[in-house]
């Protein structure tokens, strides 16, 4: 078992425009990021949960690529508008660091 | 097919390039001179980024690296929508003129001097016109004061509403992120809109022998598309190597507000920081790919689909960084992005702390209890409820993640807060009804209070900010175009 903030070398959020927040999880070699991707932990339904929204409002997508994870769901508030915690959305990440992944 | 090198584009404003075999047919006239160049190499383009945003400074060191080089364009990002509504709506850039003005400076001379255009998207942060002024202003006061003289394009970006209004009744328009259709009620109501342009007008303008190219709200990667794509360079390399450029060095390790350079040929992108502090590798390329995006693979632009899936990230020193495998994909129909703001009302707020456990224990009564006095009182002099909203922000409980924060029923030996109160009638209103929570929060009496002559250390006096006018985001919409650069007029004067 790791945690994601052990085991990741980038975990971030930050708007992906005025109405979405996007949140990364990056590897630094394709064994981790492999390994990761099989146990199936990082999927829509985590964000979900994590996040309070519905499953289908998060757009998951791996990127073997980059040995990345990204996940796209709605804000709670409009990025500036009444009631905005966090106008760049740079500073949600942290549900996603003590996700426990079974490698 | 010999390479676009800093010398050969030197005189482009004054040799009348008017087609879009400008940058080779150059080459062309330059290759008969006395000075050759160096050997025929397989095409390329070089740019020169300086930093993530104008005005977020660079070091100068890292420019002249640059320059030596032998860029074909100098650039940079002017703004973004990060920094929220505010900045559309009020018409000011939200960095300081005096940083701008420092980096502006910086640019137009290693531009003018080495005889390479100059290129800023998205000027003053927002793109708007008083945002396009302001750094068009600055350039002729800056080339007046040092003596420079060039052609130079401004691009306006900011919509008129009987534009939008048009194109939204024949029904051109789309919202994004499931925002509602867009009615004349909205378009009326909001305090600016501007379209986000791609590559063509920044084309046309270079075209038309611009040497500086100032441009309203664009597409982050447009202006280095357009270069690349002017250089007969093929729009998936064009478009990567704008998504790495519109943010100087962010893509390099340490992360910082500096120069990056990059080097774009047929099949691939090169990138590299000027700065030898600073490095590109796989992981940061990589890292920068995902920002922003709300897909790492599938980047939306106007008049296209960047598709990223299959790109490889090779090191070609400890230091550079090739990307290569990009594919682009036209899009049937040519879409610009639409943002718009509309006012909200006037804020006022106050910082203030607790090192009480006793008020701390029962936060939210308390907070109850303060919220009920304030609307007594404010009804009193006018303020009714629904006029005005209160907000009080809870920090060291909940004050970054709001409803999100997943850590619950810990007590903290200390709390923050920022009272704020955005009222729609005025600032004076905002301010009347922040003070009054202010003097609440101070003096509210809680069941077991010991601490009788106050609850809230204040950092300041005065105590209270008008913050001014509040805006929020009204257009989030895509326009279908029929010319790319139909929203987007040009202007040219001699600096």
């Amino acid at each position: 078992m790791a945690f994601i903030r052990d085991i990741a070398r980038v975990c971030k959020s930050k708007n992906a425009g005025p109405f979405e927040l996007t949140i990364d999880v990056v590897f630094d070699n394709a064994d981790t990021f492999r390994r990761v991707k099989e146990t199936g932990v990082l999927c829509p339904e985590l964000f979900a949960r994590l996040y309070g929204v519905k499953a289908e409002h998060v757009l998951f997508t791996p990127y073997d690529a980059a040995f990345a994870f990204k996940a796209t769901l709605p804000r709670l508030v409009p990025a500036g508008e009444f009631g905005d915690t966090d106008v760049y959305g740079c500073q949600q990440h942290a549900p996603l660091l003590d996700v426990d992944v079974p490698v | 097919m010999s390479q676009c090198s800093v010398t050969r584009i030197a005189h482009s404003a004054t040799l009348a390039v008017r087609d879009r075999l400008g940058w080779i047919a150059l080459d062309r006239v330059k290759e008969t001179d006395d000075d050759p160049g160096p050997p025929t190499m397989s095409k390329e383009i070089r740019l020169l980024s300086t930093s993530a945003i104008l005005g977020y400074g660079f070091p100068e060191a890292s420019l002249k690296a640059g320059l030596d080089r032998k860029p074909d364009m100098i650039g940079v990002d002017g703004g973004s929508v990060d920094p929220g509504p505010h900045y559309l709506g009020v018409g000011k850039p939200f960095c300081s003129p005096i940083a701008i003005r420092r980096d502006l400076r910086l640019m137009l001379n290693a531009a003018i001097r080495q005889g390479i255009p100059l290129v800023i998207g998205t000027c003053g942060g927002a793109g708007g016109a008083p945002h396009l002024k302001l750094v068009a202003d600055m350039a002729r006061e800056i080339a007046r004061e040092d003596g420079l003289h060039f052609k130079m394009a401004l691009i306006h970006a900011e919509q008129d509403k009987d534009t939008v209004r048009r194109l939204n009744a024949a029904g051109r328009v789309k919202g994004l992120a499931h925002q509602p259709d867009l009615t004349d009620a909205v378009i009326d109501r909001s305090s600016r809109i501007v379209g986000m342009m791609g590559p063509e007008p920044f084309i046309e303008a270079l075209d038309n022998g611009a040497q500086v190219v100032l441009a309203g709200r664009s597409s982050d990667p447009a202006p280095w598309a357009a270069a690349t794509i002017r250089a007969q360079l093929p729009p998936a390399p064009a478009w990567y190597a704008g998504k790495m450029l519109e943010c100087g060095a962010t893509p390099s390790i340490p992360k910082g507000h500096d120069c990056l350079f990059v080097t774009v040929r047929e099949d691939h992108v090169e990138c590299e920081p000027t700065n030898p502090i600073r490095r590109c590798t796989p992981l940061s390329i990589a890292n920068h790919s995902l920002h922003e995006n709300s897909s790492p693979i599938h980047h939306i632009e106007p008049g296209g689909m960047l598709d990223t899936s299959e790109c490889r990230f090779d090191a070609v020193s400890d230091r550079a960084v090739r990307i290569s495998g990009m594919k682009w994909n036209p899009a049937s129909q040519y879409t610009v992005k639409l943002e718009g703001v509309e006012m909200a009302g006037y804020r006022a707020l106050c910082i203030c702390g607790s090192r009480d456990p006793l008020l701390i224990g029962r936060l939210d009564s308390f907070l109850d209890s303060v919220r009920s006095e304030v609307a007594t009182k404010a009804a009193a002099f006018g303020a009714t409820p629904d006029s005005y909203r209160l907000g009080i922000r809870v920090y060291g409980r909940d004050g970054v993640m709001g409803e999100r924060e997943f850590v619950r029923g810990v007590l903290p030996h200390e709390v923050g807060f920022v009272i704020e109160v955005v009222a729609q009638q005025s600032q004076e209103m905002a301010s009347a009804v922040l003070g009054m929570a202010r003097t609440n929060m101070l003096h509210t009496d809680f069941p077991g209070r010991l601490a009788k002559e106050g609850n809230m250390a204040f950092p300041f006096s005065p105590s209270d900010i008008d913050v001014g006018p509040v805006y929020r985001f009204s257009v989030y919409h895509v326009a279908e175009l029929d010319r790319p650069t139909e929203l987007f007029p040009i202007e040219y004067e001699m600096v």
